[in-house]
């Protein structure tokens, strides 16, 4: 049974720019070679600065060796290219040949090492987008979305060729689209969504589309392409890869450079800023500021190589993604766990390969579970809100220019503690925006309510006890778990009244039938539930790590005090 | 960046009070500065008479009453007004503010926003979200993003002196401490930076409810031990206080922590020292009140810290008795005896 949403506002947009050579990512993977080669010298440029002697620079290649080196002896991934191991080894071998040169001949050859190192990450780290690729991809996503959906909700013979239902009934889009379409084609977008689930890059790549928007550069975790369907999708829909496991100085610099500069040429750009999924199901807090900054650098390039006339504006976009149900929840929260109850490192790792995505997919597509996707106010790149001109407003909505922010004596300057603040100060806006149109699920406010009980009816026993409690001995009557969700979402409103969370339009109404909707829909396709009616209809769960994943979503509000 | 010489820009400071005026001497060898007053007939007397407030203003200073005209003329403010009056300052100068103007303020005091209806008197506990510092309220009303703050055992009449001293430039922009150090720096005058804003701004208010209590020790006639004894509990006290109001330890323990604690501790030049001295002598607030021409922030500071450390149920004896003193009816001689008797005995704990 479906609690029926809103009628679906959600309509067709047209495309802001006509055709595919128009769009800014396609500019740059017509040119890719000068692209890359562009971003290796200012790469090279900018370890040399940080690097300065000799001796510095030959220790950050050494390091750099070592560090690759025991990479590719501990955690080598399929798609990691076949010539590596040769490729390290060389180098290697010519650092080894330079000990006893003069710092002269050394200086020359580390140069020359250190731009190779670094043509190769930018080669690697490049986008390869293909429009025909990308059209295949879109209407094959499309085509099939079509089939899955039509074949499954209509119970007619032929129905499965029908397109009564499309891809716009599953997932609402809802907050600033306007804006958003306006703003997309005077300046440059930087999308940072919050990021539950590897399915999020595709639904993002399919949001963007279906607003109309080109597509965007995504900076996309490398493990993606470990997982052959994603790295097709991905390839095609202009991904650049971020390889978390390289930590080395010419990595970090690189990448940041290939993003500043890509957001510099136009692109709009798209990336997780919480770097990796959300491992407890909590939103975000700590944000990586690495990616961030770029934006505050190629904000502040803007303006320095342009200092009197009109620059090119770069929006930040704060996107959160809603779902009732996360398919890797079981193994992130395992990881949570044990990260938390135990301080040890533990990689990366993908159980869910092409199958299981398909398996999930249909399921989703032929079971009512609804996502939806809030797209936020545009922010300039400190944070302030901008208008429908893409003007920054400061809180009493006067004008500001954003380029004073950037002046100092009268003059743009290059100031990186300041930038860093500026981007520390970036991230926690977003952090705030991200609360802020999050839309409560009636899943949420179940498995939140449902989990804060049986912790308030056991206040000795810190988590982890709690967590080992034997599901069997959790019961929750129907009549009291009822009542404190009605509180809470009482609480809910008030929160939306003062402009700090959003909510589904399922959350309104009777709250028999919000709570029934957010019991059928949490964690729907888990083999083991984490909340169910036993049969006297009363409130247990089968899987309390899963339970304490899902409550996890509507942490950071202070609902806990209303339980 | 750091190299080039300042612009020809006038730097400005923003109210004409003790401290103000003596910030604007310390700059003026160094640039021009426009000193803002709101009052006519201070900028008359000083522009008549070359003297405000026992300072004899430098050259370089020319007072002005308008504040468009000062945000205009200037990149760098030093805004050094009455915590009580600081917002609406900032109010009133924000209009006029862009986010490449750098303010450093000198305010060691709290601002507080209250709901409707409440009173700092009426409402019993106070939160952080409640109780702001004065560079907290500089972002809050404008854009300005570059803010710092001046902190440190800075006696006015001292420094007028040009006797040796020092004082903490904190922000979280490197730069703004540069420039600050570059400003205010001379042969008798040491300027460190930190970066720890709020925890030097937190220390730079509360040492003032310290020093309000070493006034009191010294008009009820005790000597050098009840001092010392003072000042090192008073600091643990500071400590905690700070930090459940979101400091660090570290800042108390610098220039603007632990130095300005013992200089206002020691000197009955300092305002908040003299009203503990003149209760301790018997006179009742009103009427100290009454008789000083600028506000002693430690007043208010007892009061607010006060009702954070309910709030946070921080163990404060030594703000809680005073409170007692200054706003309900315990004699100083009262509060002493009971915190002589308080059962503390622990002597470090934060470290």
């Amino acid at each position: 049974m479906e609690v029926a949403e809103k009628k679906n506002k959600n309509k067709r947009y047209k495309p802001i720019l006509d055709g595919i050579p128009d769009w800014p990512v396609y500019q740059l993977s017509k040119n890719r070679k000068e692209f890359v080669e562009e971003v290796a010298q200012k790469s090279f440029e900018l370890v040399k600065q940080v690097r300065p002697t000799t001796k510095q620079l030959l220790d950050e290649l050494e390091a750099t060796v070592y560090r690759e080196q025991q990479r590719m002896k501990r955690n080598r991934w399929r798609v990691d290219a076949v010539d590596e191991p040769q490729f390290w080894i060389k180098v290697k071998e010519e650092l080894v040949a330079l000990t006893n040169k003069t710092s002269e001949e050394a200086q020359v050859k580390a140069d020359e090492i250190l731009y190779r190192i670094i043509l190769r990450y930018a080669d690697e780290i490049a986008g390869n987008f293909k429009p025909s690729s990308y059209k295949f991809t879109r209407e094959l996503i499309k085509f099939w979305f079509g089939r899955l959906l039509n074949g499954a909700r209509v119970k007619k013979f032929g129905a499965f060729f029908r397109n009564q239902y499309t891809l716009r009934d599953k997932i609402h889009i809802v907050g600033k689209v306007k804006q958003l379409r306006k703003l997309a084609k005077q300046g440059t977008i930087v999308m940072v969504p919050t990021h539950f689930s590897n399915l999020d890059s595709i639904l993002i790549g399919w949001v963007i589309h279906s607003l109309g928007l080109p597509a965007f550069i995504y900076g996309a975790g490398l493990n993606l392409f470990n997982i052959k369907i994603f790295a097709y999708f991905m390839n095609s829909l202009g991904a650049f890869k971020v390889d978390r496991r390289k930590k080395n100085l010419p990595y970090l610099e690189t990448l940041k450079t290939y993003s500043t500069l890509a957001i510099q040429k136009g692109a709009h750009t798209l990336f997780f800023p919480g770097g990796t999924r959300s491992r407890s199901g909590a939103i975000e807090k700590q944000l990586k500021l690495g990616l961030l900054s770029s934006t505050i650098e190629a904000q502040r390039n803007a303006y320095l190589d342009n200092p009197n006339g009109d620059v090119r504006k770069i929006f930040v976009v704060p996107v959160t993604l809603n779902y009732h149900f996360v398919l890797e929840a079981p193994d992130l929260i395992d990881d949570y766990l044990s990260v938390k109850g135990q301080d040890k490192y533990l990689p990366e790792q993908d159980k869910y390969g092409s199958w299981q995505l398909l398996q999930f997919l249909f399921k989703f597509f032929t079971k009512g579970s609804n996502i939806s996707v809030s797209i936020g106010k545009c922010l300039d790149v400190l944070g302030n809100y901008v208008d429908e001109d893409g003007n920054s407003l400061d809180s009493h909505g006067r004008i500001i220019n954003t380029k004073d922010y950037f002046i100092a004596n009268q003059e743009v300057s290059i100031d990186k503690q300041r930038e860093d603040q500026y981007t520390r100060m970036l991230s926690q806006k977003i952090v705030s925006e991200y609360h802020r149109i999050n839309r409560v699920f009636a899943s949420h406010l179940v498995a939140f309510v449902a989990f804060e009980m049986w912790q308030r009816k056991h206040p000795k026993l810190d988590l982890f006890e709690l967590l080992r409690l034997p599901e069997e001995d959790l019961v929750l009557p129907y009549e009291e778990f009822i009542d404190v969700c009605k509180k809470v979402r009482k609480q809910i409103y008030q929160l939306k009244e003062e402009g700090k969370v959003n909510h589904a339009t399922h959350l309104k109404g009777k709250m028999d039938l919000v709570v029934r909707h957010g019991m059928e829909n949490v964690g729907i396709f888990h083999l083991k539930r984490p909340l169910l009616f036993n049969k006297e209809g009363n409130i247990i769960t089968q899987d309390l790590n899963l339970l304490y994943y899902y409550h996890n979503r509507l942490v950071g509000y202070d609902l806990e005090k209303f339980i | 960046m750091t190299s080039r010489s300042l612009s020809d820009k006038p730097v400005a400071v923003i109210g004409a009070g003790n401290f103000g005026s003596a910030v604007a001497n310390l700059l003026a060898p160094h640039t021009k500065v426009l000193l803002y007053a709101r009052d006519e007939s201070v900028i008359e007397k000083i522009k008549l008479n070359r003297e405000n407030r026992g300072h004899k203003m430098h050259d370089n200073i020319t007072p002005v009453s308008d504040l468009a005209y000062v945000a205009n003329s200037c990149d760098i403010l030093f805004p050094i007004v009455p915590s009580a009056h600081f917002r609406s300052m900032m109010k009133r100068l924000s209009p006029y503010l862009h986010p490449y103007h750098i303010l450093i303020h000198g305010t060691k005091g709290f601002d507080i926003t209250l709901p409707k209806g409440e009173s700092v008197d009426s409402i019993n506990a106070l939160s952080r979200s409640q109780v702001k510092t004065m560079s907290e309220v500089i972002r809050e009303e404008s854009v300005a993003i570059r803010v710092g703050c001046l902190a440190g055992p800075n006696l006015s009449k001292e420094l007028a002196a040009g006797q040796p001293a020092a004082t903490v430039i904190a922000s979280q922009f490197n730069e703004v401490i540069v420039l600050g150090k570059r400003l205010l720096r001379n042969n008798h005058f040491q300027v460190y930076g930190n970066n720890d804003l709020v925890g030097v701004e937190l220390a730079g208010v509360l040492k003032n409810i310290i020093a309000i209590a070493a006034g009191a020790l010294s008009g009820m006639g005790y000597g050098e031990n009840a001092k010392g004894l003072l000042i090192s509990r008073g600091m643990v006290e500071m400590i905690y206080l700070g930090r459940s109001l979101g400091g660090n330890t570290r800042a108390f323990l610098g220039v603007a922590g632990v130095g300005d604690l013992v200089t206002t501790c020691n000197s009955s030049l300092s305002r908040n020292f003299n009203v503990g001295y003149r209760l301790a002598q018997g006179e009742s607030l009103p009427n100290i009140l009454e008789s000083t021409d600028e506000i002693a922030e430690g007043i208010n500071t007892v009061k607010i810290a006060k009702k954070c450390a309910d709030y946070y149920q921080v163990k404060a004896p030594i703000t809680n008795t005073l409170y007692k003193v200054l706003f309900e009816d315990l004699t100083m001689k009262q509060a002493l005896q009971y915190l002589m008797r308080y059962p503390l005995n622990v002597d470090i704990d934060f470290l």
